[in-house]
């Protein structure tokens, strides 16, 4: 007997059948998934999933999603990689339900499995019904068997495909209560935070009196080493306190922070743990021409629209925590570091926040409300942050610099190619290394995390897409994880991918340019990748591109391509800009090939999302700091894009091959709509901008400079 | 006690004259369709009409609204009884996250009222207060043009 293939990795951890599929009631069909909504439209894409497989209604599929008690664990919502793997992985799991179902009815009715259909949940044979459904026969199925993922989705589909309207929407605008924000329980306190200010920070005093009075109501301070809460059952009289609560507690421990490091190129100078992927380096031989250089982009705050909230409530011995986390499991277990806890005795439920695109607040805001529970056994505790501690105390995307350098043979084309990568950390994720805020604050801290990133088997951290897709003979990657950074850092969409998109694409335009070529030319001549090449030349067709077009006008028009990772989705952007003293983006075309589309319509939203955020990015972000830290705490020091910046954009899918696995679509955009906006600029100016964002005062210093 | 109009129904709140009207309405009211964002008069999360005009809840006292009337996105439609702007918003799947969206339907309101036919750029500049921080701009700025085509519609129906 052979051995078992090996499952795929999320079947793998999570074995049970019944971890996917069960039927509880009575014409209903419960559904798990680990994965968890952050406004990427994931609920309704699974039940698509659901529904094709199992042949019943959407209607019928009570969804559970990100619940410690109820789901599966699949790590962490994140990384384009809900659909490609946890929906592939459900999929699987339904087929197979379905089979073991279809063979039970074949024993029942005296019918061979080919000669019965489904119809939504019921039995049939040639069309006629058979008396026998899906509920009838559940209860002689044992489904807590091991999955063995054997079972062929199905090639007919009727859901998978569609353009299904996202399931959460319709609450949404009716202002129905939908996010953790909106929770409200009986006996439920309301508490703020006043932060630590920094690891390792120890308080000095605290004016409890001041704080008191300020409140104008009846308020409760929570003080456990440097960890200080407000509490009370007034929420404008714990905010009326926590206003004016950081300018009553004096702090040890302070040493300022060098305000220069919000420019990347400090990075240079910092000793960093180094790597080199691939080749070892070679020089140019004599008479080959080389190509360098370099390219830096700032740190950059996710930025949600509303900051972190958490419900907590310890009562009789048990800790249950709502919060819009990407990770329930994750966070239940450093919960229970934190607090000391059996795991046994915590729950973690997903409740929908803002989005997020990355680890911003949310598990830290899920830390305080635990922690101030456990001291309140017995009261449901709300911790909402301040807008100012969102920006002030996320974690944010590291300042990185990108160095490309080519050496070219004698058609100009690159023979040998290195992207050199200086980056802080992309993960700091709980369970990824990272602490949570009220740990670090709370009596014996735990050792400062030590330096790490996301492997290249995940796609990598600061070295994400630093390998172009182009078919260079050799190429590599020098990695400098910097372990020393000034403020913490961690994952946003696209993690270093946008910036090593940015600086590949950029690089290829000035080598098209060397080589006397038209940018999507020189492109497709170096791609052989057929799927990448047919998304780059259908974005040039989308934008009527037309080669030879001036220079230095003002206007500009740039392309930029990356598949993300990799591994997921491809993706080709063209930007049309004009540039007077600051950079207006005019028009943007896109074109993606993600394989297998659950949902046309959310994938293309996905898309549009990405190219807005990548136009926020090229233009306007960058975390600033002074000697204490973040200094941009408001939408006015860290403006993103507004409505009246945005262009026209125009998404299409390509290649949208059922036969095809489905590929990441969430993050694939970014990193190609900067890398088209800085090559549009570029042609509109005639000079090179290489540092992020392209910022009005960096558009004038160039047009000083030319 | 303040009294005022909410949603077309006369109320009396018991509250401080200095509570912030978004406090007043999430948490003295339970209407928690408008959103806490910045609390700094800066993203539009919590914006509500008073008086017709778009006024950011967050940083407008409670006693300011004695005696005038607000809307919120609770009095806008309903699902049995949608508005246009909600039913267009649906109809362009305008929305990922959703957290800004009811503020943003209430700016989209207040500019209905004023101008039944806005161009684009109009549209845009009238959501500007509004931070949408997932990207959904196109499908909104589409979905206000869609509402305002079946607002006249409507209109010119009920002139016949």
């Amino acid at each position: 007997m052979s051995a078992q293939p090996p499952l795929p990795a999320l079947l793998e951890t999570n074995p049970r059948l019944d971890q996917w599929v069960k039927f509880a009631a009575p014409g209903r069909v419960t559904v798990s998934t680990g994965r968890v909504e952050i406004g990427q439209g994931v609920l309704t894409a699974m039940r698509q999933i659901a529904a094709d497989e199992l042949d019943v209604a959407p209607e019928r599929i009570d969804l559970q999603t990100g619940d410690t008690d109820l789901t599966p664990n699949e790590g962490y919502t994140a990384g384009s990689q809900s659909i490609q793997y946890g929906g592939v992985a459900l999929r699987l799991a339904c087929a197979e339900v379905r089979g073991l179902l279809l063979e039970a009815a074949a024993a029942r009715v005296g019918a061979t499995r080919a000669e019965l259909a489904v119809n939504d949940g019921a039995i049939t044979r040639a069309g006629a019904p058979t008396g026998e459904d899906y509920w009838s026969l559940a209860p002689a199925i044992d489904l807590s068997r091991r999955a063995t993922a054997s079972a062929r989705p199905k090639s007919a589909r009727s859901e998978i495909g569609r353009n299904a309207p996202r399931v959460d929407l319709g609450g949404k605008v009716f202002g129905v209560p939908s996010f953790v924000h909106d929770m409200a329980v009986d006996g439920m306190i309301h508490a703020r935070v006043v932060r630590q200010p920094r690891r390792g920070a120890t308080v000095a005093s605290i004016d409890e009196a001041a704080i008191r009075r300020a409140a104008k109501g009846d308020i409760d301070i929570v003080r456990d080493g440097n960890f200080i809460a407000i509490l009370g059952a007034d929420e404008t009289v714990v905010d009326n306190a926590a206003a004016i609560a950081p300018g009553h507690v004096s702090w040890d421990g302070l040493d300022p922070i060098n305000p220069g490091q919000e420019e990347a190129r400090w990075l240079l100078q910092r000793p960093s743990i180094d790597r080199n992927l691939g080749p070892e380096p070679v020089d140019p031989a004599p008479g080959q021409a080389r190509y360098e250089a370099s390219f830096t982009r700032m740190h950059i705050a996710h930025a949600s629209v509303g900051p972190s909230s958490a419900l907590a409530v310890y009562k009789d011995g048990h800790l249950t925590v709502w919060s819009h986390t990407q990770g329930v499991y994750p966070l239940k277990a450093a919960l229970a570091r934190t607090l000391k806890l059996d795991p046994a005795h915590i729950s973690v439920k997903h409740a929908q926040g803002p989005g997020c695109y990355g680890h911003n607040g949310a598990d830290d805001a899920a830390a305080d409300a635990a922690v101030i529970a456990m001291r309140r056994p017995g009261v449901p505790v709300r911790v909402r942050w301040r807008r100012e501690e969102e920006f002030g105390f996320e974690p944010v995307s590291p300042a990185m610099v990108t160095t490309v350098r080519a050496i070219l043979d004698d058609q100009g084309r690159p023979v040998d190619w290195t992207t050199e990568i200086w980056s802080g950390r992309h993960s700091s994720r709980p369970g990824g290394g990272g602490n949570l805020l009220a740990a670090e604050a709370l009596p014996d801290p735990p050792p400062a995390p030590p330096p790490a990133d996301p492997p290249e088997a995940n796609g990598g951290g600061g070295t994400r897409n630093g390998e172009p897709l182009y078919a260079f003979p050799t190429k590599r990657i020098i990695h400098h994880l910097v372990a020393e950074t000034p403020v913490r850092t961690s994952s946003l969409r696209g993690l270093g991918a946008t910036i090593n998109v940015f600086a590949i694409e950029s690089a290829m335009d000035e080598l098209a340019e060397r080589a006397r070529m038209d940018p999507v030319d020189y492109r497709l001549s170096v791609l052989t990748d057929p799927r990448a090449k047919v998304v780059v030349a259908h974005v040039a067709k989308m934008a009527e591109w037309r080669p030879g077009l001036p220079v230095g006008t003002g206007g500009g028009r740039g392309i930029g391509f990356a598949m993300y990772k990799n591994r997921a989705a491809y993706c080709a952007v063209v930007a049309d800009v004009e540039v007077d003293e600051a950079v207006r983006v005019t028009k943007i075309w896109c074109a993606a090939d993600g394989g297998l589309i659950i949902n046309p319509d959310g994938a293309l939203n996905q898309l549009e999302g990405g190219i807005i955020q990548g136009i926020s990015w090229a233009l306007k972000e960058g975390v600033r700091l002074d000697t204490a830290g973040i200094s941009s705490r408001d939408w006015e020091s860290y403006p993103v894009v507004r409505f009246s910046e945005v262009p026209e954009v125009f998404c299409e899918l390509v290649g949208q091959d059922a036969d095809l696995p489905p590929l990441g679509m969430g993050e694939t955009a970014g990193g190609p709509t900067v890398a088209a906006i800085a090559n549009a600029v570029a042609q509109a100016l005639g000079a090179r901008l290489r540092d992020l964002p392209l910022s009005r005062e960096r558009v004038m210093d160039a047009l000083l400079k030319a | 006690m303040t009294f005022f109009t909410l949603n077309g129904r006369s109320i009396e709140v018991d509250a401080g004259g200095d509570t912030p009207l978004l406090d007043v309405l999430r948490n003295h009211l339970g209407l928690k369709g408008t959103k806490f964002g910045c609390g700094l008069e800066q993203c539009g999360c919590c914006m509500v009409l008073v008086d017709g005009a778009p006024e950011k809840s967050c940083g407008k006292a409670l006693s300011t609204v004695a005696g005038k009337s607000v809307l919120t996105i609770e009095g806008l439609g309903s699902p049995e009884h949608p508005h246009p702007l909600q039913m267009a918003f649906l109809d362009e799947q305008a929305g990922q996250c959703g957290y800004c969206l009811p503020g943003i339907l209430i700016s989209a309101k207040a500019l209905l009222d004023q101008n039944p036919a806005p161009t684009r750029r109009e549209i845009a500049e009238a959501l500007d207060d509004n931070i949408c921080r997932c990207g959904s701009h196109i499908r909104i700025l589409k979905a206000v043009e869609r509402a305002a085509v079946m607002l006249r519609a409507g209109a010119m129906r009920a002139e016949r």
